[in-house]
């Protein structure tokens, strides 16, 4: 009995200190961690979205509540003038999440484009979503409008072939965003006007 | 016949050396060599969880009841990959993403395990370290030759660098996962090769 109690003690302080120690350097890295992604995953798309604004767009971002969510928005300034966001959703994919960061014109309401960040999808079919521009670039100059579905689904999107999953997660998280950026357009348009030099 | 603190590190860069003498650890040394820089990586990260992990063991050996003691040394190793993956991922992040999910995996490689539990258990801390550190050096090494191999027939440059002239015509195959096995088999044959006496 003395030797199960030892045992059992001895592994929970062992863990009790393991978990303080890892949930101590976590906190330590998170904001660098965060730094490190926006630089090398979500960075390329969004450069790529934002392609010709004058400032740096992983540099000048913001947060806002989306009821109990923070969400970040990227600016993009272009002819001296703050009127561009862009955003990141996710849609359910055939290996997980696929994430899509979204560019947005603030003063006509269109699509600037849209660009996979993160996904696990399958190399040489769902994978094409992040690396053939053809499919995304099918977003730009969009308006936003309420939802984007695949042709197969009776909207006007192009599924990549072989890939039809992939694509509706796409269109999914592009339809996300878009009602991301309707319900908090006030907030965004005020925060964005800090931008404006 | 008890050896030197000094015998302890230089055993593992020589007549101890893993993969090519202890032939563990082979998972990581197959997955990670198609580059030096990768090989280096992996190196290093599984030396910090091997010295960390030994000193730790070494220290509990009389505290840690032996029938949960390999549940302690998973614990304690655990720990160490975690910081070490918490570590990549704030500073050297394009790394992280290479080297992807071999990383969580130097939990299982035997060589971290098989040291706590055939060296660390047995002897005190200073020697432990010792231990540690050879052999996660003699890790570094072989990986990082089997990389210099590989990358240098298979993409015809050293850390990224072209080494021949711009008629070299990469022998694409080594650079694969069959060419993994083959140039680790003719490394431990030359190896064997060279320590027979």
């Amino acid at each position: 009995m003395r030797e199960i109690i030892r045992m059992i003690l001895i592994l929970a302080i062992l863990t009790t200190f393991s978990g303080g120690l890892l949930a101590a350097i976590r906190g330590g890295t998170k904001e660098k961690i965060e730094n490190q992604q926006l630089q090398f995953v979500k960075g390329p798309a969004i450069k790529a979205i934002l392609e010709g604004a004058s400032n740096d767009p992983i540099v000048d971002r913001f947060k806002l509540m989306d009821g109990d969510v923070e969400r970040s928005f990227f600016v993009g300034v272009f002819d001296g003038k703050a009127n561009a966001v862009a955003l990141e959703s996710f849609g359910k994919g055939y290996g997980g999440d696929v994430g899509v960061m979204v560019g947005i014109n603030v003063d006509d309401g269109k699509l600037l484009g849209a660009g996979v960040t993160t996904h696990a999808e399958t190399p040489g079919m769902g994978a094409k979503a992040k690396e053939d521009p053809g499919f995304v670039s099918q977003f730009k100059g969009v308006p936003i409008q309420e939802s984007y579905k695949v042709t197969k689904d009776g909207g006007k999107i192009d599924a990549i072939s072989g890939a039809t999953i992939t694509s509706r997660a796409v269109a999914a998280g592009v339809t996300d965003v878009a009602g991301i950026y309707n319900r908090l357009k006030p907030q965004v348009s005020e925060k964005i006007k800090e931008f404006n030099k | 016949m008890a050896k030197t603190i000094v015998q302890e590190f230089t055993k593992g860069l020589w007549d101890e050396i893993p993969p090519f003498r202890l032939v563990l650890g082979l998972c990581p040394t197959l997955a990670v060599t198609k580059s030096v820089e990768n090989g280096i990586g992996m190196g290093l990260a599984t030396t910090f969880v091997l010295l960390g992990s030994n000193i730790l063991v070494s220290a509990l050996r009389n505290v840690i009841p032996s029938k949960v003691r390999i549940a302690c040394y998973i614990v304690i190793i655990a720990t160490f990959v975690t910081v070490v993956e918490l570590l990549m991922q704030a500073y050297t992040y394009p790394l992280f993403l290479t080297l992807g999910i071999f990383i969580p995996l130097i939990v299982v490689n035997c060589i971290v395990l098989g040291r706590a539990e055939a060296f660390a258990s047995k002897n005190g801390i200073a020697k432990s370290m010792a231990d540690g550190l050879g052999i996660g050096i003699g890790f570094t090494l072989a990986l990082a030759s089997l990389g210099a191999v590989r990358e240098v027939l298979g993409a015809g440059t050293i850390l990224g660098i072209p080494v021949f002239g711009p008629s070299f015509e990469p022998f694409k195959f080594m650079v694969e996962a069959p060419g993994a096995f083959v140039s680790l088999g003719l490394m431990l044959a030359i190896m064997n090769l060279a320590g027979k006496k």
